[in-house]
């Protein structure tokens, strides 16, 4: 039991939703007030109809309301689960599969409607970064402010102080309002705080997906050092390959419940091969794989294609063993781009990175117009052993700045033995097949 | 080790001494609000004793000079004046603020857990800084005057607390409201602007007719005022005791049930905020 830290036992939220008129979220005085002023006529109607179908069920009877538009959604239900101490675990899921509830509730923002969790120790939570962070306020000010937010002590921020600047990198600019911070700076500082919470449970949200390539780097080794440290965290996130290196464990999230936990690597690989059918049966699906930050973007990519073989059984395209493959990103340019770069992270389906197609290599610049256009890379050389490749792509300016337009973890294609191998079909195949070896016997 | 339980209703339990707990944090944010108050402003807290002064000398000619109201021999009219501006502005200032202190830290609230309470509560205090510097104005023109208090402005901090009581919890009221109908944001400045006229800013207390008295009564604020004249100006200005009983009531009722509606609400902002 002691080694437990945390125990959540039948949680469940509800929420109740409402789908005509209220587009604002929350309710004009008038509406509660005609309510109130009609729930006698609806208290006569109700017992008239109750009367006269006296002799059946209520069940049967249609639910009346003035407004049938409310319905109860279960955002989570019936969720188990346990961490120990010293686990580092992660929660995946799709966009409201209830990843943003469980965080929620266990952070204390909102209560579940059921169940309940016990946590033994300190917990911090982390659903965003730079939370509470004023503009106006200089650099300084706001370390301190959004430490206490954070629940960090005076005295904790005081001792840290030192290593917050450094780590952010924010010396020159201390005391400067942050309004005029870059936003690359400013996530730096939020982050930096962020990172010298030390509490023995830590909960975070994606919020690694944030900063140049550079910080990204930075972040990544220091949430390594917590996930080291003995620290017990509970880490969400999109990105599949970050989710495989800091955790050990995982849950996996679809429609409020919970749909598998175990080993990581085993749990990646499954909703990795799931997100297969979803870019099959999904009209928009791009939309399922962006993970855009920004909504200034001047540029979205709206198509991702091989031009390999018709889609497979899964409804992937696929390309044979060693064949050269195009791939074509389809971009959607609002303003003009001014020597913009893209990005390619091609992974397996265990989330494992296999290579890095950056056009910045090939001296390749974006300078596009507003309007639509697109964008091929052909790939000769990359003799990829069979089975479900995935890949990141990113616009950038530069190495040095927040991506435009970012596509996490899409079901690109399939790479197909189609006779180019035929023995010993079941291998442990690599990431790599490679054709032109020489095989040589001397003596 | 220190274990947390969530559950449905759990944070009710430990809801006083978690206000305890997050006292730092209602410091920071009270602090954070002071100093972001008269940013990028040319003349900064000047701001505070500007508004006060000028209304005060608005008030005297039109209310004095123009129409002529009675009022007790021996006290310049800018003093009764400003002795009334002193809590009224103190709690019409955190009624605006503490209202919409809610959806103005709306982020903080649907991201980080804490008690909610510290917000409107911190919004009150920063109108208490402003408060307290217009207390220095007064003080200044008690001294231009050359008017000196007595023992009764001893009895201020009483006052205090009660205009503290009627703002924080009319304020409780307003903003968790505010979160679920926003229809108050309308209100308020209305409730602002009337209560201008049904409260003894520019007058005194003393030309209500008695018919009235009863009604007139049930602006807390009367008595906050009258007891604030009172208090500071020798007693020249009468004070009816029964008037400061009810407003004494009627704060308390006021914060008690504040707090409990606020209590009510408070689980579900971080849903529909």
């Amino acid at each position: 039991m002691s080694d437990v830290d945390i125990r959540a036992e039948n949680l469940g939220k509800k929420y109740r939703i409402r789908h005509q008129q209220q587009a604002q979220g929350y309710v004009a005085l008038r509406d509660v007030i005609a309510r109130r002023f009609t729930a006698p006529i609806r208290w006569v109607r109700d017992r008239s109809q109750m009367s006269g179908n006296g002799s059946q069920s209520p069940s049967l009877l249609p639910p009346i309301s003035t407004r049938a538009s409310r319905e109860d959604f279960w955002a989570l239900k019936s969720v188990f689960f346990e961490v120990k101490r010293g686990q580092v675990v992660g929660i995946i899921g799709r966009n409201g599969a209830g990843k943003s509830t469980l965080l929620k509730i266990l952070s204390r923002i909102t209560e579940p409607t059921e169940g309940r969790v016990r946590l033994n120790g300190r917990v911090s939570s982390l659903l965003e970064v730079g939370t509470g962070f004023h503009p106006e306020l200089t650099g300084r000010e706001n370390i301190f402010l959004n430490g206490a937010i954070l629940g960090m002590t005076r005295a904790e921020i005081k001792k840290k102080f030192d290593e917050i600047v450094a780590f952010a990198e924010i010396e020159k600019f201390l005391d400067t309002p942050v309004k005029r911070y870059s936003s690359g700076m400013y996530v730096r500082l939020a982050f930096a705080v962020a990172a010298h919470l030390e509490p023995e449970i830590l909960i975070v949200d994606e919020v690694l997906a944030v900063g140049d390539a550079e910080f990204q780097k930075k972040c990544l080794g220091k949430m390594q050092d917590v996930s080291r440290g003995g620290r017990t965290v509970l880490f969400v996130s999109h990105n599949m390959g970050v989710v495989n290196t800091l955790t050990q464990r995982c849950i996996y999230l679809e429609n409020g419940q919970i749909a598998a936990v175990g080993n990581s690597r085993d749990i990646v690989e499954m909703y990795l091969t799931k997100s297969i059918n979803i870019r099959g049966e999904r009209a928009n699906e791009l939309e399922f794989f962006r993970r855009n930050r920004r909504n200034d973007t001047p540029v979205r990519i709206t198509g991702l294609l091989v031009n390999g073989h018709g889609p497979d059984s899964t409804g992937l395209p696929w390309v044979e063993m060693g064949a050269a493959f195009t791939i074509e990103m389809k971009l959607d340019v609002v303003k003009a781009l001014q020597g913009a770069m893209l990005d390619m992270m091609l992974k397996r389906s265990h989330g494992e990175r296999v290579t890095v197609l950056f056009s910045g290599d090939q001296g390749c610049a974006l300078f596009l117009d507003p309007g639509r256009h697109s964008v091929t890379v052909r790939v000769g050389n990359l003799p990829l052993a069979p089975g479900n490749y995935f890949v990141d792509v990113g616009v950038n300016q530069s190495e040095q700045t927040i991506a435009y337009d970012v596509i996490l973890d899409f079901p690109l294609f399939s790479i197909v033995n189609n006779g180019q191998v035929t023995r010993w079909l079941d291998r442990p195949w690599g990431v790599l097949h490679s054709a032109t070896v020489e095989w040589d016997t001397s003596r | 080790m220190q274990e947390l339980i969530i559950e449905p209703g759990r944070c009710e339990k430990n809801y006083w001494h978690d206000l305890w707990r997050y006292r730092e944090l209602f410091y920071f944010l009270a602090w954070r609000d002071i100093l972001v108050r008269y940013k990028q402003t040319v003349v900064g807290v000047a701001w505070a004793v500007i508004q006060p002064f000028i209304t005060t000398v608005v008030f005297t000619i039109v209310f004095s000079r123009i129409a002529k109201l009675p009022h007790p021999v021996g006290v310049p009219y800018s003093l009764l004046v400003m002795a009334a501006q002193l809590p009224w502005q103190f709690f019409s200032h955190s009624l605006s603020e503490s209202s919409n202190s809610l959806i103005g830290n709306a982020n903080l609230i649907s991201k980080v857990y804490f008690p909610r309470l510290i917000v409107p509560a911190g919004s009150v205090i920063t109108s208490f800084v402003d408060f307290l510097i217009t207390l220095g104005l007064m003080a200044v023109m008690m001294a231009w005057y050359q008017f000196a208090p007595d023992w009764r402005v001893l009895t201020l901090p009483l006052f205090v607390a009660l205009a503290f009581g009627a703002a924080f919890g009319m304020g409780l009221w307003l903003c968790a409201l505010n979160v679920e109908y926003r229809d108050f944001r309308y209100v308020i400045p209305f409730i602002v602007q009337l209560g201008l006229y049904i409260s003894p800013v520019g007058f005194s207390s003393a030309i209500v007719p008695e018919k009235w008295r009863l009604l007139y009564l049930l602006n807390p604020m009367v008595g906050v005022i009258d007891g604030f004249r009172w208090a500071l100006l020798r007693g020249q200005s009468p004070i009816w005791w029964p008037a400061i009983l009810t407003c004494i009531l009627l704060t308390s009722g006021l914060c008690l049930s504040g707090i409990w509606y606020f209590r009510k609400m408070e689980q579900a902002f971080a849903d529909v905020i």
